[in-house]
C-alpha cells in the first residue's frame, strides 16, 4: 500500500502513522448535551467497509498530516490532500499504476 | 486392496454430496467403536455432521454469524437453556471468518478483574469441551509462556501473575534459568532483548480452530438448531421501536430476539439497524511455515515486540504479531507488518531463519475503543451485541457463547460478563489491559 504525499511523492505505508477517521470533531465543551456529544465523538465510529476518509501522519518524511481517502475493502487509495486544506479542495492523485496491495 | 481404497474415496465423496436440506440425519456418537464399525463398512455410513438447513419463516432466537461464537451461542441456548428453536445465519460457510484464520491460542492470563473470571471460565469450558461435544477439537494444554526482557517488565508480569492467582488461575513466574531449561534454543545471548524470565500458564495452549466450529455446529444441529449458510443479513425488520426480524438473501425471517456475533463485520451489520459503535475494523495477519519435525513444545510470546508462536500438530509453525494498524476489511495486510513479525521471530529464536514461510493470510478484527469485548443489549429492543473481541476472540469462544446464550435466554448478563457493557464507554468503566486510550490500533 502506498500513499501519495503531496510534498514527498508516492511513499510506502510504513513511512506513515495512522490516526483514524478524519470526521472526528471536538464538540464545544460548553454547548448543549456536551457529555453525550463528547462520548460520541471520542468513542463512536462509522467504520465503513468501502471508501473511508482518514488521517495519516508522514513520520518518516515531511511530517505533514494528510487527509486520505482510501477504500477499506480493497486498500485502493482514492485521493490525498494536506489535512490543513479545506476538505474536498482539488485532491492529489491516488495510487500509481500497477497492483493494489 | 486398491479396489477397496478407490471405493472408499467414492463413498466419502458421495457422503459429502448427501441430500441438502434434509430435516433429520441419523445421530451418531463418535467413538472408537463407531470408527471400527464404519471402517468395516468402508466408511460409507458416516452421517453428515450437521444439517444444512433451509430457513423457516420464524424462530425464537436468531444468531447472526456462523463462526465459533455464534455456533457456541446456539449450542448453549439449546443445551443449557432448552431453547432449540434457534437459527444461526451465516453469510458464507461456517467458520469462514476469524474462526478459520486465528493462531489457535487459548489462555486465561489477563490482568484486570473484568477479564479474569470470564477468560478462566472459558478455559474451564475448553478443558471439558471435547467430551461435551463428542468431537475431537485437539485441545492441547501445552503451556503459554510470555517472555520478559527488562526488570520493569518482569515486575509487571509478576503483578499480572498475582492478579491471575487471586482469581484462582494458575500462573508461574520463571527466571532466566528456568526458561533456558524449558526452551534452550531461544536467543539467550541477545544483548538488546535479554531474556529475564517469563510468566507461564501451564493450562494454556492451543486448540484446532476449524474443529471447534464443526464440533459446536454438529452438537447444536443435533439439538435442533438450524444452521443456515449462504444467508447474508441485508436489513432489519422493525415494528415500532422493536426489531422483529431480519431480511436476508434467503428471505425474511422473524424472531423474538436477535443476537449479532459477527466480529469484524459488526459495524456494517449494526449500520443496517442505524447503530454506530465504539469499534474499528482492522486487519490482523497470521502465518504458517512449512512442516518441520517437533521443535516447539508450547506457545511462546516475545516480550520486546508483539510476536507469538506455536507449532501445529501438522508440524507447521503458526505465528503472528501486531495488527497492521489501519481500518481494513480486506482480509489481507501489507509487507511492512510481515517484516516486523519476522524480525520479532528472529530476535526470539534465530533458528527460524532456516524455516520457509508457507502461507500468510488476514482476518477482520473488531478493535474496540478499550481493547475489551462487548456482550450486552443494543440500544434497540430485541437486538443484542457480541463484539469487540479485537484479536483475542478465539480463546473466548466457549465463554462468549455461554454468556451470550445466558443474555439472550434470561435477558440479563452472566456474572462473569457483567463488565462487558456497551455503556461503559459513556460511564468511564473501561476495561483497558494496555492502558492506551481510545485509539483502537494501539490495543
Amino acid at each position: 500500500m502506498r500513499i501519495q504525499c503531496p510534498y514527498c511523492g508516492e511513499r510506502d505505508v510504513s513511512e506513515f502513522a495512522y490516526l483514524g477517521d478524519a470526521h472526528v470533531e471536538r464538540p464545544d465543551p460548553g454547548g448543549a448535551e456536551a457529555s453525550r456529544r463528547f462520548y460520541e465523538s471520542v468513542y463512536l465510529r462509522d467504520n465503513p467497509a468501502g471508501p473511508h476518509i482518514e488521517l495519516w501522519y508522514h513520520t518518516a518524511g515531511c511530517r505533514s498530516w494528510l487527509r486520505v481517502a482510501r477504500d477499506t475493502l480493497t486498500h485502493e487509495l482514492l485521493g490525498v490532500e494536506l489535512a490543513r486544506q479545506q476538505p474536498g479542495a482539488a485532491p492529489a492523485g491516488g495510487a500509481g499504476e500497477g497492483e493494489v496491495v | 486392496m486398491r479396489r477397496i481404497g478407490v471405493e472408499c474415496i467414492f463413498a466419502l465423496a458421495k457422503q459429502q454430496m448427501a441430500p441438502r436440506g434434509a430435516t433429520t440425519i441419523p445421530r451418531m456418537r463418535y467413538s472408537i467403536f463407531t470408527l471400527m464399525r464404519q471402517a468395516l463398512g468402508a466408511h460409507r455410513g458416516w452421517p453428515a455432521a450437521w444439517r444444512d438447513a433451509a430457513p423457516k419463516t420464524g424462530y425464537d432466537v436468531i444468531v447472526i454469524g456462523g463462526g465459533g461464537h455464534g455456533l457456541a451461542t446456539a449450542y448453549y441456548l439449546a443445551r443449557v437453556h432448552g431453547i432449540a428453536n434457534v437459527a444461526v445465519l451465516e453469510k458464507g460457510w461456517i467458520g469462514s471468518g476469524n474462526a478459520g484464520r486465528n493462531t489457535t491460542i487459548i489462555r486465561s492470563n489477563y490482568l484486570l478483574p473484568g477479564n479474569n473470571p470470564f477468560y478462566e471460565w472459558s478455559l474451564r469450558l475448553w478443558e471439558g469441551l471435547e467430551q461435551e461435544l463428542n468431537f475431537n477439537s485437539m485441545v492441547s494444554q501445552r503451556g503459554v509462556l510470555n517472555l520478559c526482557h527488562t526488570d520493569a517488565q518482569r515486575d509487571a508480569f509478576a503483578r499480572r501473575g498475582n492478579a491471575m492467582r487471586l482469581h484462582g488461575v494458575d500462573a508461574e513466574l520463571l527466571d532466566t534459568q528456568a526458561v533456558r531449561r524449558m526452551l534452550p534454543f531461544l536467543d539467550f545471548d541477545n544483548a538488546r532483548f535479554p531474556i529475564r524470565g517469563g510468566l507461564l500458564q501451564r493450562r494454556g495452549g492451543t486448540a484446532r480452530h476449524d474443529a471447534v466450529v464443526w464440533g459446536y455446529a454438529r452438537a447444536a444441529s443435533q439439538l435442533g438448531v438450524d444452521i443456515i449458510q449462504n444467508c447474508e443479513v441485508t436489513g432489519f425488520l422493525r415494528e415500532g421501536e422493536r426489531i422483529v426480524g431480519v431480511n436476508t438473501t434467503r428471505g425474511t425471517i422473524r424472531a423474538d430476539r436477535i443476537g449479532m456475533a459477527v466480529a469484524g463485520s459488526t459495524s456494517r451489520v449494526a449500520r443496517l439497524a442505524g447503530l454506530r459503535l465504539p469499534i474499528e475494523s482492522h486487519v490482523l495477519q497470521a502465518f504458517v511455515s512449512e512442516a518441520i519435525k517437533p521443535f516447539l513444545p508450547g506457545v511462546v510470546t516475545f516480550g520486546a515486540g508483539h510476536f507469538y508462536i506455536s507449532q501445529s500438530d501438522k508440524g507447521g509453525l503458526v505465528f503472528g504479531g501486531d495488527i497492521d494498524g489501519y481500518n481494513s476489511y480486506a482480509q489481507r495486510g501489507n509487507l511492512p507488518t510481515v517484516e516486523d513479525v519476522c524480525e520479532g521471530g528472529m530476535a526470539l529464536m534465530p533458528a527460524l531463519g532456516r524455516v520457509r514461510m508457507l502461507r500468510s493470510w488476514g482476518g477482520i478484527m473488531d478493535m474496540s475503543m478499550d481493547g475489551s469485548p462487548i456482550i450486552d443489549r443494543s440500544p434497540i429492543e430485541a437486538l443484542y451485541l457480541n463484539a469487540g473481541w479485537c484479536y483475542g476472540g478465539f480463546k473466548a469462544t466457549p465463554a462468549s457463547g455461554w454468556c451470550f446464550a445466558h443474555l439472550l435466554a434470561r435477558g440479563e448478563s452472566h456474572p462473569v460478563a457483567r463488565a462487558y457493557r456497551l455503556d461503559r464507554f459513556a460511564s468511564g468503566h473501561l476495561i483497558t489491559e494496555k492502558g492506551q486510550g481510545p485509539q483502537p490500533n494501539l490495543h
